[in-house]
């Protein structure tokens, strides 16, 4: 029973490790982005419309194209999503937190609306939206995952997605701790002003954090679909996911490699009710508010003992505009 | 023949001391019939029907019969006071993202009254009761982020976010233990027979009360922050934490004394919603109306006035589209569209009125 509450746990965790690995690199830009939420669904949705219009229009469905045709749509649409906050926020000097919220809320409407209506939409006689095909090729595992027992079952029988989500997160760690641009990074996040000074272009490094923070971000609402969902789409399936991705930033202490442990332990929270037996179904509405209330803790235990490292950015959520003293 | 390697940027931004008025409204104007043309060719594009039909479609899905009218201003009246609880924090820059939660705690305390002590007080000790437990409730659940940031400087906008969601589990275990029937998950329409508990109608009409409350509120909370002592000490501590500290003034104490009476607004929204309107508790009904509340008040630069107006934008939208939807049978979450792409465009203009933009001339030509 371990080994397959685990392995739900990682299944669980890996979307927002996808979600706060995007938030992480957006946030050490000193960019505060609740869009996070939106653009999850954002991901997600862009993906299922490039399956759904591949499966219905080709006449026979292949595997490469099957996947990297809503790969491609998902990113597509979560880089579109990091564009407007980043013009808004960092062109047009917007509140971060309104346009975040703001972004969240259109985010949302998008995943929901054409979730409800894309069938409609595009006059097709498909009954319901179930990418069963390409949802198939997202979720094939590593071909000798079932014959290595308990070791197969927990690393090996995930797919690649879940796989590339860790991998991200260990290239984006690195990134920050070895590479210049990953200091600079840094420093714009910290004070926008001396990075400027340093020669750093600011804007184009807060523009960049951001898109790319949100493609990566996007994959997450891409992964729960196509893998966690079996390739069906429910509105509002994918839930409060994208402020547990936020609320995981928080608890990795803005670093991705913690993030690894730290999603899978939000995913083993996430589902933990399922496995504490005699509990009624009142209870278990008290345990799934544990990550949250674990993500409070740690921000006060932090700033409680005000270790500036743990805080996160120091210009976190400010507009940087030059002439301003 | 030493060419100077220093170029002049093309665009050079400068800011604005100050527009007059009108010419701030106008720019706001513009943006808003824009952010019309742009949800026009939306929504033109996903039902191909004329744009124009299109809108008058949301004028009567708003105004069409009297139950519309009553049902749009009781949207407004809630959300409007929502976004009068979150007013005064914004004011001082503490960025309460927990509005969501609070009112549902409000909402909590009042159904738990309504369902605990319904028919074993009078009326009126009962209304006594929900108003006191809702306002302490919601202004508790407000103030223990505040504490930790007057105290220890703990981040509010995630503290705040987080407790939202904390809010939204402990009711959904209180719907559990209250279901009816037992183990539904649902309560349904509490005291129904006896009305126990329920605002009454003024004149006939179910939500005047609601809408008198907030008004009356509205009004109060403007004058509080324009000509009390209090609202100056808000806008001194928004406007710079040293200079608040150089004059005297006690930065924790105001941050705490602030989120406390944020949070008891929000417990009157929650007594509004449950008493007022919808009788019943469910995890949902606040309905994100808590983050639409700080997009209303930041659009109406947190003036109560102007909130009337922004929350008015945005409740006209939600309704609109939504029979919008319903006509042509599409799905209810076109109306979050549309308000997101408003608000993208209110929050952009924003930037023509705090900004000049100079264009020079001659540029990097030499």
């Amino acid at each position: 029973m371990w080994i397959a509450f685990l392995q739900r746990a990682v299944m669980q965790g890996i979307p927002l490790l996808y979600g706060s690995t995007g938030e992480i690199i957006t946030e050490r830009s000193g960019n505060l982005n609740l869009g996070i939420p939106g653009i999850m669904y954002v991901g997600g949705i862009c993906g299922v419309i490039g399956a759904f219009f591949y499966e219905s229009s080709a006449a026979v469905i292949r595997p490469l194209p099957a996947i990297l045709i809503p790969l491609l749509c998902s990113l597509v649409g979560s880089l579109l999503m990091g564009l407007i906050y980043s013009f808004l926020t960092v062109t047009l000097r917007a509140n971060q937190n309104v346009t975040g919220l703001a972004l969240t809320t259109f985010g949302t409407g998008i995943g929901n609306f054409f979730g409800g209506s894309l069938i409609k939409i595009a006059k097709s006689d498909m009954p319901s939206i179930t990418m069963t095909t390409t949802s198939n090729y997202f979720r094939t595992a590593l071909p000798f995952a079932g014959k290595l027992g308990w070791f197969g079952q927990l690393f090996l029988s995930y797919s690649f997605l879940a796989y590339a989500a860790v991998i991200i997160a260990i290239i984006v760690s690195y990134f920050f701790r070895h590479t210049w641009t990953g200091l600079h990074l840094r420093a714009v996040g910290e004070n926008p002003a001396t990075a400027d000074a340093a020669g750093i272009n600011v804007n184009r490094y807060k523009y960049r954090a951001t898109c790319i923070g949100s493609m990566i971000a996007g994959l997450g609402g891409l992964y729960y679909v196509m893998d966690y969902a079996n390739g069906v789409w429910s509105n509002d399936g994918f839930g409060d996911r994208g402020w547990l991705a936020i609320a995981l930033v928080i608890f990795a202490l803005w670093r991705p490699n913690f993030s690894i442990f730290g999603s899978i332990i939000f995913g083993g929270l996430f589902i933990a009710y399922n496995y504490v037996s005699n509990i009624g179904m009142s209870t278990q509405e008290l345990f799934k508010m544990a990550p949250y209330v674990v993500t409070v803790l740690v921000l006060i235990f932090v700033s409680v003992r005000n270790k500036k490292d743990s805080l996160g950015p120091a210009a976190l959520g400010q507009s940087y505009f030059r002439e301003e003293r | 023949m030493h060419k100077s390697h220093v170029r002049e940027p093309r665009v050079h931004l400068v800011k604005r001391d100050g527009l007059p008025w009108w010419k701030a409204w106008l720019i706001r104007i513009v943006a808003v019939v824009l952010a019309l043309i742009v949800c026009g060719i939306i929504t033109l594009l996903v039902t191909g029907k004329n744009p124009i039909s299109v809108y008058a479609t949301m004028v009567d899905g708003c105004f069409g019969t009297a139950r519309r009218t009553w049902n749009l201003f009781q949207n407004l009246a809630i959300l409007l006071c929502i976004s009068l609880a979150v007013t005064p924090a914004f004011r001082m820059r503490f960025w309460n993202t927990g509005a969501e939660g609070q009112v549902l705690m409000g909402c909590l305390a009042t159904a738990a009254c309504m369902i605990l002590l319904g028919g074993r007080l009078s009326q009126g000790a009962l209304f006594a009761v929900m108003i006191v437990t809702s306002i302490v409730t919601s202004a508790i659940w407000a103030v223990i982020p505040a504490i930790f940031r007057a105290k220890w400087n703990t981040n509010e906008t995630l503290f705040t976010l987080m407790m939202n969601y904390i809010a939204i589990q402990i009711v959904s275990y209180f719907t559990y233990v209250w279901s009816v029937p037992k183990g539904s998950g649902q309560i349904g329409l509490i005291n129904s027979a006896t009305q126990a508990g329920w605002m009454p109608s003024i004149g006939g009409h179910d939500y005047l009360i609601n809408i008198i409350i907030v008004a009356v509120l509205t009004v109060v909370i403007y004058i509080y922050l324009r000509n009390t002592k209090h609202g100056y000490e808000i806008s001194v501590v928004g406007e710079s934490q040293s200079t608040a500290r150089y004059i005297g003034i006690s930065v924790p104490k105001v941050i705490i004394r602030t989120l406390l009476l944020s949070g008891a607004i929000c417990g009157i929204a929650g007594l509004l919603i449950v008493s007022g309107t919808d009788h019943t508790l469910t995890r949902s009904m606040v309905g994100g109306r808590g983050f639409t509340a700080i997009m209303v008040s930041w659009m109406a630069k947190f003036n109560p006035m102007s909130m009337v107006l922004t929350s008015f934008i945005i409740v006209f939208l939600q309704k609109g589209a939504s029979e919008i939807s319903t006509i042509y049978g599409l799905n209810s979450s076109f109306s979050d569209i549309l308000t997101g792409i408003i608000i993208f465009f209110i929050i952009g203009c924003e930037f023509f009125i705090n900004y000049r933009i100079r264009i020079n001339a001659k540029g990097e030509k030499e």
